[in-house]
């Protein structure tokens, strides 16, 4: 399935759950938030959300800014 | 000298200037600035993280035990992007105190003051502490207040322009339209920008540019905290009225004559 990550499309298996997804790309959890197409993605149930084709993934941290 | 705090959704804060933390020529530059500051109120972006991950993060550098972090919605040009960022950010963890920026021009960056008044009203409701980012218009002020803002964050000049307080009067008339804090933020070039604000009666500056893109931030960012503290100062003396001629300081009684 492809899944679009903070933009780029990537090619992943089916039935990654945003847990696994975070895991795979190495994304540090602490102040980390995620989206899924425009809702924001409840922390404690990051393990049982799964993606599917086609979904849009935002995944967010503090930056530097005014 | 007695003084009161800075109270914000509950919160007392001693320092009355708020720092962002964009623009900084590296992390441990921004870290002795923040610190030389003596802000308690730090500012963040939320963003896309880099991928893969593991970088480092902004956090590392400033301890959210130790400040109190507050989300900006920067970039966002409609209420329904501002209220979805915030959401992010709480669920973050970055908290619910927020500083709510709709941006209704790029070249500008001046409020879209529709979708502020909006996503206000949206977010208070929500349990956040909302601070607007808006216009000197003491009447919109007054609107956002009314929608619940736990303060109003009028700009004294565009963003990161450096032009000071552009029109002190419509602060001063903010300030006498409004109970919550006014906070001026944006427009800040140097220390006595900051120095006329607070000696306006304003209840904090926010800055970033200002301190983040001068030649010596950390410097810089030690003159801001004086100039904050100064103002303040003089707003709670009460500074003289204002006259067009002299009024002598020494008696003009028993001065000597030279006469022969």
């Amino acid at each position: 399935m492809t899944v679009t990550v903070n933009g780029k499309p990537m090619e992943l298996p089916e039935g990654l759950s945003i847990e696994d997804l975070l895991a795979r790309l190495k994304v540090r959890r602490e102040f980390t938030a995620v989206a899924l197409n425009r809702e924001v993605a409840q922390r404690a149930r990051y393990a049982e959300t799964r993606l599917s084709d086609g979904d849009k993934i935002e995944i967010v941290h503090p930056m530097g800014g005014g | 000298m007695y003084d009161t705090s800075l109270w914000l959704g509950g919160k007392e804060f001693k320092s009355r200037l708020i720092v962002g933390t964009g623009k900084y020529p590296s992390f441990e530059n921004m870290r002795e600035a923040i610190e030389a500051s003596g802000a308690e109120i730090v500012t963040v972006a939320v963003r896309r993280v880099s991928l893969p991950g593991q970088g480092e993060s902004l956090l590392d550098f400033v301890d959210p035990k130790k400040y109190t972090l507050l989300p900006n919605t920067a970039g966002c040009y409609t209420a329904d992007e501002a209220v979805r960022t915030c959401y992010l950010a709480r669920e973050a963890g970055l908290g619910t105190l927020v500083k709510l920026e709709v941006i209704g021009d790029s070249r500008t960056l001046f409020p879209d003051v529709i979708g502020l008044l909006e996503a206000t009203r949206t977010l208070s409701r929500e349990g956040f502490t909302v601070l607007p980012y808006t216009n000197d218009d003491p009447v919109m002020a007054k609107k956002l207040e009314d929608a619940g803002a736990a303060a109003v964050m009028p700009l004294g000049a565009p963003i990161g322009s450096g032009l000071g307080i552009r029109n002190p009067y419509n602060i001063k008339l903010i300030l006498e339209a409004v109970t919550v804090p006014v906070i001026v933020d944006a427009g800040v070039g140097t220390a006595s920008d900051a120095a006329i604000a607070m000696e306006l009666g304003c209840d904090g500056v926010l800055m970033n540019t200002a301190i983040a893109s001068a030649k010596d931030p950390v410097a810089m960012a030690t003159a801001m905290r004086l100039a904050v503290e100064a103002g303040r100062l003089a707003f709670k003396a009460g500074r003289i009225g204002k006259k067009l001629y002299a009024t002598a300081s020494s008696p003009l009684e028993g001065v000597p004559e030279w006469t022969s």
